[in-house]
């Protein structure tokens, strides 16, 4: 990861503010001077209490909003250029938290063609790319069932799928596990990680589940328009009093381990998943006997 | 009860049918309909059965599925059948209670009117089991591109239809979920006057409608992320193309024709 310094930003926030009542200045500001870089290839996590403005956030990136004040600029591209929009939206691919207001076709395979189709691919490559982008999400086999019988989890692989077949070299995720069971919401974040290994893609993953933010490269951390936390899951989670302030939980380890430092043993800080977080208290345990 | 609507179901399978362009299917279903209507007997009306029953034996839909897709209109098809046998006038009169007069003529326009129903929606259900959605409103676009001369946006119409018959399932499971829901509150349908039946509806409608136009919005933003600016520069991942066998199917459509209007002529001597 340490030639990603030099590479320049995939996408780049720069003194970002946007609010929806655009003429007056008056009204709170949903996102407030937001500075943010993003590099190729990263996997980021996005936390946030409801109403942070962690979907606005992600509707700058690709156009669906242009910020009022401020600049997004996507792969060298300024999203407020209306001529760039379509380059812009191949660049970053998006996934919805509802999976049935995101399908179009009623066939599996349709809709995945559905982004390639839009962009004017040729017949027979858009035929390669949705069976890759299929087996990618592991849903090949279902290529001829209709969405709207498959379970949540199948659904927003097709969705993630979909932006896959149109080569975005960025995806941004909103909230996609929010519907789903456990297993599902597994699969669907197993699948965004595999992608992001395998094919350098990166991801942009909002979400309210701390196990899934533990084990993103970096965390987000999102208050009132403001992000108040950026750093590698590790550093965010071991300042147990900021993340609670701004309204949220912290992974169950790093709870424990902070009440347990509190109390006066001697932990280290930011343990993040139960099984460092055994090893930590045993080690501790050993040394006070 | 509201999970038997089978409006454009699709019914996976590989067989001639399923091959059959879509364009020349829609063709040979929308005159397959016309003659129907132009059946004049039992001899005409019964050369249709017997073809829309092979037709549905080449299709491999098994025939649950079409008894299905008739369930919903059982109630049109007797009703239109109970009219038409006491409606009719002459004929030879075969009983009578109170003021109705039930007559051979009546029996026969009814069996036939009947017969004309269910095999006007088999064969019509025969084309949407047997054409994905998709293939079913690209060829409905392409058909209609003429019509793009009188300026009428003919991809919009069809992307319509297509969310539309995508929608379908989405919304049948919100009303279900939604009537539930009332239930569990204490609502009634079953009873009460048809006013205060209506009334309970609404209860369902405008949460119905609400969540309808939320979907819309999200659904939106979700085709403009994927690039979706209209039908220009837009290309299709299937290709349509008319083989033999399609010119076949045009072929045998032509034949049909003409031996409805034989059969009609009534040259056999019948009714
Ligand atoms: N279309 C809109 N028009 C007006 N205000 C909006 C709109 N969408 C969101 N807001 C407001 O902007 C603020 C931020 O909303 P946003 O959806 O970005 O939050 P979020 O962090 O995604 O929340 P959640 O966790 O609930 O998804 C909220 O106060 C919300 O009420
Ligand atoms: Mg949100």
């Amino acid at each position: 990861m340490q030639d990603s310094n030099i590479k320049n930003p995939i996408i780049e926030f720069v003194d970002v503010s946007f609010s929806y009542e655009a003429e007056d200045d008056g009204t709170q500001k949903v996102l407030d001077k937001i500075n943010l870089s993003i590099k190729p290839g990263e996997f980021i996590c996005i936390l946030g209490h409801n109403g942070s403005g962690k979907s606005t956030l992600a509707k700058l990136t690709n156009a669906i909003y242009v910020p009022q004040k401020g600049r997004v600029v996507v792969d060298g591209k300024d999203t407020a250029d209306e001529n760039l929009v379509n380059d812009i939206r191949q660049t970053v691919g998006m996934v919805f938290q509802n999976p049935d207001n995101q399908i179009v076709a009623t066939i599996v395979e349709d809709d995945v063609a559905f982004g390639p189709e839009n962009l004017g691919v040729a017949p027979e490559e858009i035929r390669q790319r949705v069976d890759k982008a299929l087996k990618d999400v592991g849903m090949y086999d279902y290529r001829h069932h209709e969405p709207h019988k498959l379970s949540g989890g199948q659904k927003q692989r097709i969705a993630i799928a979909g932006i896959l077949a149109m080569q975005t070299k960025c995806m941004v995720l909103d909230e996609p596990t929010a519907m789903l069971d456990p297993v599902g919401r597994a699969e669907v974040f197993e699948t965004v990680m595999r992608l992001n290994k395998d094919f350098g893609i990166t991801v942009i993953f909002i979400t309210h589940f701390m196990e899934e933010a533990v084990k993103a490269e970096r965390v987000l951390v999102m208050d009132d328009g403001k992000i108040v936390q950026d750093g590698s899951p590790r550093e965010v989670f071991s300042d147990v009093q900021k993340i609670k302030s701004v309204g949220l939980d912290v992974p169950q380890a790093s709870e424990l381990c902070y009440r347990l430092r509190k109390a006066g043993i001697d932990l280290p800080p930011g343990m993040l998943d139960e099984e460092e977080c055994a090893n930590a208290i045993i080690k501790a345990a050993e040394d006070i006997s | 009860m509201i999970r038997d609507i089978t409006i454009g179901r699709y019914f996976p399978g590989n067989s001639l049918l399923h091959r059959l362009d879509p364009r020349m299917k829609t063709l040979v279903v929308f005159a397959m309909i016309i003659m129907l209507f132009l059946c004049k007997n039992f001899y005409s009306l019964g050369l249709m059965a017997l073809v829309i029953f092979i037709l549905s034996l080449i299709s491999k839909v098994p025939l649950k599925m079409l008894l299905k897709s008739l369930k919903p209109l059982i109630f049109i098809v007797i009703f239109t059948a109970v009219l038409n046998i006491f409606y009719t006038q002459g004929g030879q009169e075969l009983f009578k209670f109170w003021i109705f007069k039930v007559s051979d003529k009546g029996i026969y326009t009814a069996v036939f009117m009947a017969t004309r129903i269910i095999l006007l929606v088999t064969v019509s259900s025969l084309l949407t089991y047997t054409t994905t959605p998709t293939s079913l409103t690209d060829a409905l676009e392409k058909l209609m591109s003429p019509l793009k001369v009188f300026k009428i946006e003919v991809h919009t119409i069809a992307m319509m239809m297509t969310l539309a018959l995508r929608f379908i399932p989405t919304l049948i499971e919100e009303i279900d979920r939604i009537m539930n829901a009332q239930k569990a509150r204490g609502a009634d349908w079953e009873s009460g006057s048809l006013i205060s039946r209506a009334k309970a509806l609404i209860p369902i409608l405008v949460p119905l409608f609400i969540s309808s136009f939320r979907r819309a919005y999200e659904l939106a933003f979700a085709m403009e992320c994927r690039c979706y600016t209209g039908g220009q520069g837009r290309t299709r991942m299937k290709q349509m193309k008319m083989r033999f066998p399609d010119f076949s199917t045009a072929a045998f459509a032509l034949l049909l024709f003409s031996a409805i209007i034989l059969l009609n002529l009534n040259f056999v001597g019948v009714i």
